[in-house]
């Protein structure tokens, strides 16, 4: 019922006497009659807060939550309960953009502490206060690569997420630029460094760690070396939390994703888009969207507002870095709080888990007659080949109470086909061995 | 009405200390099992050694982000009349059901058998906004206002190329925010502006004589950023599409005209919706927004991919196959999480309450302007014999007389527990204050603003100090932006970095 959101529905005669006026269609009078509907659009009967409840909860019981274990760039970890508590107060969820930087010390603090948080573990000097997703900041890497090289070719990895690829591709076709794709090694599932040829037209080389696959890029210094000597700039994509066990890569811009620090998987949105560089005036002044940064007030406090305005388009207009305004603010405080929460220890241990459980599960899987591919180092994710059914077999394990791997034939049609029939399986803390047995049982069970 | 902020303040340079200066030890951890551990081997070559995260005590850390938060003014703090913002209430139902784990704990890629409910909400939400626009087919993919336009613009890109034309020119009002310049350059497009006429609409005889064969199309909000409505909307979507251009609508101010007028008659082909302005979903500091975008038939196959779509049987599904969409702008399907709030704001206000939404918006705006004009230094510039939409534009530019400019005349109504309005946008008015109470606001609220106004302006002529001195009850005091720029400090990691230098500098 929408009256319980209206306080002024029944002051509508008294507040249009008060300003001279007698009916509500005086306001409406300079649109013109043929554009104006007479009956509201139809969308249904208003329900009451109860009823919208009740209609809700039909339909959140037609999802099924199970023991997930589907991969591909978005990842179920445990969200610590103080992230939901603080994400729930009022003052930060429902505060806009802190454009009026004295009233908005809160959400900014926690926005440069997201900044402050995520430089130390890509190991760079200004991260973005955050842009969509991991793929979008991609886009934008490849946006500020080309202004910043006056070039237009970008190189990107064969082991690249496909939806990654896709969203580049989308954003170049509007800034004119041309991507190239180099190929990966299909021992390791590292990139393989013998084709990748930049040559002087090339404004990034793009790589990833870990990769679609799940596997760390050994590579990522022969990469930098070579994309350097034609004077390309270096961009990598990274998972934050591995760098809590991983060395961070060397790179002119670290793009990423946080929707996994201390936030849900929610069908794939919203995400936290990273984007991160070095202490360089010529990448920082490129960068898009907003920025925190330190300031004082005039009588001398430390405070926080946003900074280097001028690239951005509410002043810039057509020549700002980029259009982004509205970001995914709440995303970074979010992760500010589990960041703080875990520290340099939990984001290790963290680490260890997910990685003891890749390790256990592809060592199990290839037990029962499946192929972990790809002999690389392995974070979260284990790209399975096997001459079955993946469809069929998700079905199966889902009367298990399984959430299989992500079938890839079936969601990115001939794109990986040359390199097996895979299902890309993910495992992180939430896991425990057990579920990884129960996996595995239940694996051998449905593909014999 | 006076307000105080909460004001947690450690010393006297610095209020709430950053986690790296109140990390206190290592407390989280998530154990291996013992069969396990064997398997928690890297590489020393991948191996990271150093690593500067803080870490704190679970009540140290709700202790700090809750300073923060009371360091910080929500839409239920008080009245937050941000032009072109739309900061409406946000429906607490809405905060409750988004937070079902049946909806967070779902991933993209499960079986379609087992997100129906999901792709449930996506479809009905779609279904609900093609009525309300008249656009039959949308996308949700889109994560922002500004992210559909882009959206947008790419999607008049390739229209224009598939049908083998070169249109590499966008028309945008000067008026316009400025995401629709920016979204329009990263499209590809050369941006040609045009002013606005004596009613701050768009000038007709300009727009005509800026249009050619390679216009590709216009990007228009209505009403527009003065908060008046475009009246000859009908005459320039005829000049648009006589030139063979594709007539864009910035949604951001959808407010005033939601259930009221059906964009697809006006002649709009593309939109973009706000679901996190018209469409109540919370702002979250900044984001997570959403923009979902529509588009008429002619356009259907060039939407980013996937689309819901419903089955004769009733089951949903994600459809790939549009033959020349533009490709995807961002992965998976988009703000899923902001898509249930916008659906089941949609589902309470049911077609009886759409248009009640725009009525009061507009009204509530309507009794503040009717008030707020009659302060003396205080002018409307454009559209003056005019109603007002759902918000409007004055000049404070008669207070410049006093020393007094926008900014202190804002900082000053913090003080008096407001937050202020959008300030010095639209470009076109000087000392622009944006206003837009939304249909949020009660009688009580509206007349304690106008108040506000009265006393702040009633100030600016006897005791100007107190504004350029304000705020003087928030948290901080008047901070100094431009510094923020000169001499950057965005991290904390460059915070030590230049607090070393000038230590070694001292010490020379």
């Amino acid at each position: 019922m929408h009256r319980r959101l209206l306080p002024n529905i029944d002051l509508i005669p008294e507040m249009l006497r008060r300003i001279g006026l007698s009916d509500i269609s005086d306001l409406f009078s300079d649109i013109p009659k043929e554009i104006m509907l007479e009956e509201p659009p139809d969308i249904g009967k208003q329900l009451s807060e109860l009823e919208l409840e009740r209609e809700f909860d039909k339909i959140a019981s037609k999802n099924t939550i199970g023991i997930c274990f589907a991969g591909g760039g978005c990842w179920f970890h445990y969200v610590p309960a103080i992230v939901d508590e603080i994400a729930g107060k009022q003052e930060l969820y429902t505060s806009y953009t802190p454009y009026q930087a004295e009233v908005s010390q809160g959400a900014l603090q926690a926005i440069f502490e997201y900044q402050s948080l995520m430089a130390e573990l890509l190991n760079v000097d200004v991260v973005t206060a955050s842009h969509y997703d991991w793929s979008t900041a991609l886009a934008e890497a490849a946006l500020m690569s080309a202004r910043v090289t006056h070039r237009k070719k970008v190189m990107i990895p064969e082991n690249i997420h496909p939806e990654r690829e896709e969203v580049l591709k989308t954003y170049s076709a509007g800034a004119g630029l041309k991507v190239e794709k180099y190929s990966m090694d299909r021992e390791t599932g590292e990139v393989d460094i013998s084709s990748l040829k930049p040559d002087e037209s090339t404004a990034m080389v793009y790589f990833e760690s870990p990769n679609f696959f799940g596997i760390v890029e050994r590579k990522a210094r022969e990469i930098a070396e070579i994309a350097r000597e034609k004077g390309a700039l270096v961009v990598a994509g990274v998972d934050p939390l591995s760098l809590g066990i991983f060395r961070p890569p060397d790179a002119d811009i670290v793009v990423g994703e946080g929707q996994h620090l201390g936030s849900y998987p929610s069908f794939g949105g919203p995400s936290l888009g990273i984007i991160g560089v070095k202490m360089d005036a010529r990448l920082i002044r490129q960068l898009p969207g907003r920025i925190i940064g330190m300031t004082e007030s005039f009588d001398g406090v430390r405070g926080y507002c946003m900074a280097l305005q001028t690239r951005e388009q509410h002043i810039r207009h057509e020549a700002a870095t980029s259009n982004i305004t509205t970001n995914e603010s709440l995303m970074a405080v979010r992760a500010a709080v589990y960041l703080s929460l875990l520290g340099k220890s939990g984001i290790r241990s963290l680490c260890e888990k997910i990685l003891a459980n890749t390790n256990y599960m592809a060592e199990r899987i290839e037990e029962i007659g499946l192929r972990p591919m790809f002999n690389g180092v392995r974070f979260r994710e284990i790209p399975v080949d096997g001459n079955v059914d993946w469809v069929e077999v998700n079905r199966r394990l889902l009367k298990r109470g399984i959430i299989g791997g992500s079938p890839l034939r079936k969601l990115f049609p001939g794109r990986f086909d040359h390199l097996g029939n895979i299902a890309l399986f993910s495992t992180t803390e939430l896991h425990k061995k057990e579920d990884i047995d129960l996996l595995i049982e239940s694996l051998k069970e449905v593909v014999k | 009405m006076r307000f105080i902020q909460a004001r947690w303040q450690s010393d006297e340079k610095v209020l709430e200390p950053t986690v790296f200066e109140l990390s206190s030890g290592s407390f989280y951890s998530f154990p291996v099992e013992e069969e396990l551990k064997k398997y928690a081997k890297i590489p020393n070559d991948l191996k990271r050694e150093e690593l500067n995260l803080p870490g704190l005590s679970e009540p140290e850390v709700a202790r700090h982000f809750s300073r923060l938060a009371e360091m910080n003014y929500g839409v239920d703090s008080n009245s937050y009349w941000l032009g072109s913002c739309t900061m409406k209430y946000n429906p607490k139902l809405n905060e409750r059901i988004a937070r079902e784990k049946r909806m967070l704990m779902i991933h993209p890629y499960q079986p379609e058998e087992t997100v129906q409910g999901a792709l449930q909400i996506m479809y009905e939400l779609s279904e609900m906004l093609s009525r309300i626009t008249g656009l039959p087919h949308f996308t949700l993919q889109p994560a922002a206002g500004a992210h559909g336009e882009l959206t947008g613009a790419l999607i008049m890109r390739k229209r224009h190329e598939d049908e083998n034309e070169r249109r590499d020119e966008m028309i945008v009002p000067e008026s316009a925010h400025g995401s629709n310049f920016a979204s329009a350059a990263m499209a590809g497009f050369k941006v040609i502006r045009i002013p606005p006429d004596e009613d701050g609409c768009v000038d007709i005889s300009a727009l005509k004589a800026a249009v050619s064969e390679r216009t590709a199309g216009m990007m228009i909000t209505n009403p527009n950023t003065l908060g008046i409505f475009e009246s000859r909307i009908l005459e320039i979507s005829d000049i648009i599409h006589g030139a063979g251009g594709l007539l864009y609508y910035d949604g951001a101010n959808l407010n005033a005209i939601v259930g009221k007028v059906l964009l697809s008659k006006m002649g709009i082909d593309i939109a973009h919706l706000n679901l996190h302005k018209t469409f109540s979903t919370p702002h979250g500091s900044g984001g997570p927004g959403a923009g979902a975008v529509g588009v008429v038939d002619e356009l259907k196959e060039y939407l980013p991919v996937p689309v819901v779509r419903k089955r004769g049987d009733g089951s949903y599904y994600l459809d790939f196959s549009l033959k020349k969409t533009i490709g995807r702008v961002r992965s998976f399907y988009g703000n899923f999480n902001v898509m249930i709030k916008a659906w089941a704001y949609l589902k309470a206000l049911g077609s009886e309450g759409l248009q009640k939404v725009a009525e009061i918006s507009v009204l509530n705006a309507n009794y503040a302007l009717f008030h707020v004009r009659k302060i003396e230094g205080i002018d409307v510039k454009y559209g003056k014999k005019r109603p007002c939409k759902h918000e409007f534009v004055v000049s404070l530019q008669g207070f410049k007389k006093y020393g007094v400019r926008a900014l202190d005349f804002a900082k000053r109504l913090l003080d008096y527990g407001v937050h202020p309005p959008t300030i010095y946008f639209p470009h076109i008015v000087e000392e622009a204050f944006m206003m837009e109470p939304t249909e949020s606001e009660s009688l009580r609220d509206l007349d304690n603003y106008i108040e506000a106004m009265r006393k702040i302006a009633e100030e600016a002529r006897e005791n100007r100090e107190l504004l350029l001195k304000a705020p003087h009850s928030t948290a901080i005091g008047r901070l100094d932006e431009a510094r923020a720029s000169r001499q950057p400090i965005l991290s904390w990691r460059m915070y030590k970095k230049i607090m070393s230098q000038q230590g070694a500098e001292s010490h020379e």
